[in-house]
């Protein structure tokens, strides 16, 4: 089989990265098995299209992973980014991927100490939440979330990372391209599985709590007399951001992670209205972004990542300009302010 | 349950130690006793006790700096007094959390977020302590409705909040409160950056809602409308230097002691 110039490049990029952690290997195996059925299925439906369309990027397993991990990364970080970028918590995110990063090393230094054969991406998960957690609780204690110490838990967890995988492999960096900027062709069935699990519990947890996440986004105080635990919100906030940010790294990689969370959003809060269409919105790029990016990275042969942030970039702009031409056209004129009705209030009252 | 019982303790202790100021017709509402409380090792408000009782229109004034909006996040738990108690409803102000009690409206008009989200979504908030985690059903949006007619925004309904006027953004916080069907509004400088007429209006529906049985308890800078509307004023700079029905306020020196020099009751103070 002669294989096509972007499918080599791909292919290639696999041979030189480490060999990824196989599914074969893992304890996790018979947890995750109904999820690779699903899998299964999702890579059928994938070479069928790819039949069907003629598309080339549709025939490689890999590919269907990162087109399924991508999909779940355009729903699920403009989903948070949409709570974190209206309080000004758009460099959490970026925060939590290099506390992730120290996360993977310790993964990777752990298999390569111990040979425990557990996927970097769930000690990432573990480390991820507990410096969410700490970044939350420390500004419980200082009453306010504090950029300068939110840059420390950056730099320390990016450290903490660089210094583990460089003592795991005896002071040479190998490997951690992949993490540091995502790789479609790494995607394996294990890390495309646990992303299916962390995907559900986001999305589970955000439509649950919904009412409770956005009173405490909009008005923290008035959150708080209505009798919602702003704190315990919060928290759940933050672990669900570092469970985004593990899930989007595969892709996205430790340093362009964050955008996912924040360019989507303000591209929609340009253009929307409500917090629902704006909620709807910032999924539809996102989503747009993805797939744009990846189709671009496999036919471009470069970076998914990075091509997919640019992507998202260029929507934003086309947003912030669609937003404009909706000002200037003026479709905001000004309706009746009707009369504080006293007598009316009467009826409302005694419901 | 444990709140009613708490609230027939709190009863019983008020027939012993009636002040007769009040309305005793309710039960007490907000209670603060000897409650002292600073940021820092300099008290903010000191030795203040009141009581509130069900039903009542109370106005809380003090120049600024006065620590009247540090008075009210005591009152509703938001903040723990470093000596003395606070309580709500007959329970420790900062453990009571029956949302569907109190309506609350802050000094929002300045405070803009740049966040995209329609007047009715913001008046729908008001409906969330009473669904917890399910959705609002058709009489939760009559609700709403209502409150939003209330308030005469019901043009304003699907506009994006942000691009609003500051005394339009005001009466949706206001329909806000409404549409909780609270027992107890909370109100603290509502009318900032409300228009005149507005105003007026806007004290006219306090007047009917606490006809209805609510109880109105509201810091005010606007010294005129506190005179006309409120039944009971609670002067405080730091201390309490009045507390009383409204008419006796106008008559003492309260209020020359608590601002330090002669204010009439036309001038209009500036807003913290």
């Amino acid at each position: 089989m002669t294989l096509p110039a972007g499918a080599a490049a791909v292919l290639g990029a696999v041979a030189a990265s480490p060999p990824a952690p196989l599914q074969s290997g893992s304890a996790l195996d018979p947890v995750l098995a109904p999820i690779y059925y699903l899998l299964d299925l999702w890579s059928l439906l994938m070479t069928a299209l790819g039949d069907a369309t003629g598309l080339e990027l549709l025939q490689y397993g890999f590919m269907h992973r990162a087109i399924l991990v991508g999909l779940c990364i355009g729903v699920m970080a403009p989903l948070i980014g949409t709570f974190l970028v209206h309080r000004q918590l758009a460099l959490i995110g970026d925060a939590l991927a290099h506390t992730a990063f120290a996360g993977v090393a310790v993964g990777l230094f752990l298999n390569g100490v111990l040979s425990l054969g557990v996927s970097p991406y769930l000690t990432a998960v573990v480390v991820a939440v507990l410096a969410a957690l700490l970044i939350e609780v420390i500004s419980e204690v200082t009453d306010a979330y504090n950029d300068v110490s939110m840059a420390i838990v950056l730099s320390t967890g990016f450290a903490l990372g660089t210094v583990l995988i460089s003592l795991n492999a005896g002071g040479l960096a190998v490997g951690i391209n992949q993490y540091l900027f995502g790789n479609l062709s790494t995607v394996s069935a294990e890390n495309a599985a646990i992303l299916l699990v962390l995907f559900a519990v986001i999305v589970g947890t955000v439509a649950l709590t919904r009412n409770q996440l956005l009173y405490v986004t909009f008005d923290e105080t008035a959150a708080e007399v209505s009798g919602i635990p702003v704190n315990w919100y919060n928290r759940v906030m933050v672990m669900l951001t570092a469970l985004v940010v593990v899930g989007a790294m595969q892709i996205m990689g430790v340093i362009l992670v964050a955008a996912m969370l924040v360019v989507p959003v303000a591209g929609a809060s340009q253009v929307s209205r409500s917090f629902g269409e704006s909620l709807l919105v910032s999924v539809v790029l996102a989503e747009l972004a993805v797939l744009l990016g990846i189709g671009a990275a496999y036919y471009g042969e470069a970076t998914a990542g990075g091509v997919i942030v640019l992507v998202a970039v260029a929507i934003y702009a086309l947003a912030v300009v669609a937003g404009k031409l909706r000002e200037a056209r003026g479709d905001d004129d000004a309706p009746e302010l009707g009369g504080i009705d006293a007598e009316d209030d009467a009826a409302t009252a005694s419901d | 349950m444990s709140r009613a019982d708490s609230t027939e303790a709190t009863l019983a202790a008020g027939e012993a130690a009636d002040n007769g100021a009040a309305r005793a017709s309710g039960e007490r509402v907000i209670r603060l006793s000897d409650v002292t409380f600073g940021y820092t090792a300099a008290p903010v408000v000191e030795d203040v006790s009141l009581d509130v009782r069900a039903g009542e229109y109370v106005a809380v004034v003090g120049p600024n700096g006065s620590g009247k909006s540090t008075l009210l996040q005591l009152m509703l738990g938001l903040l723990r007094p470093d000596e003395g108690e606070a309580r709500l409803f007959g329970e420790p102000a900062h453990r009571f959390d029956d949302g569907q009690r109190i309506g609350y409206v802050s000094q929002h008009a300045s405070a803009a977020k740049e966040m995209p989200i329609t007047v009715r979504e913001v008046v729908r908030m008001g409906r969330f302590p009473h669904v917890g985690f399910g959705r609002l059903d058709a009489e939760d949006d009559r609700i709403v409705d209502e409150a939003l007619a209330t308030v005469g925004m019901s043009d304003f309904a699907d506009r994006r909040i942000t691009k609003l006027s500051g005394g339009q953004r005001q009466r949706a916080f206001i329909a806000r409160a409404l549409a909780g069907e609270a027992d107890l509004l909370v109100l603290d400088e509502p009318t900032v950056g409300v228009d005149a007429e507005s105003v007026d209006a806007f004290y006219d529906l306090l007047a009917s809602l606490n006809a209805d049985g609510i109880t109105v308890l509201l810091i005010e800078h606007d010294l005129g409308a506190v005179a006309d509307h409120a039944e009971r004023v609670v002067c405080m700079n730091r201390e309490v230097y009045f507390d009383g029905p409204t008419a006796e306020f106008v008559e003492s020196d309260a209020l020359a002691r608590a601002f330090g020099t002669a204010v009439g009751f036309l001038g209009r103070g500036g807003g913290e």
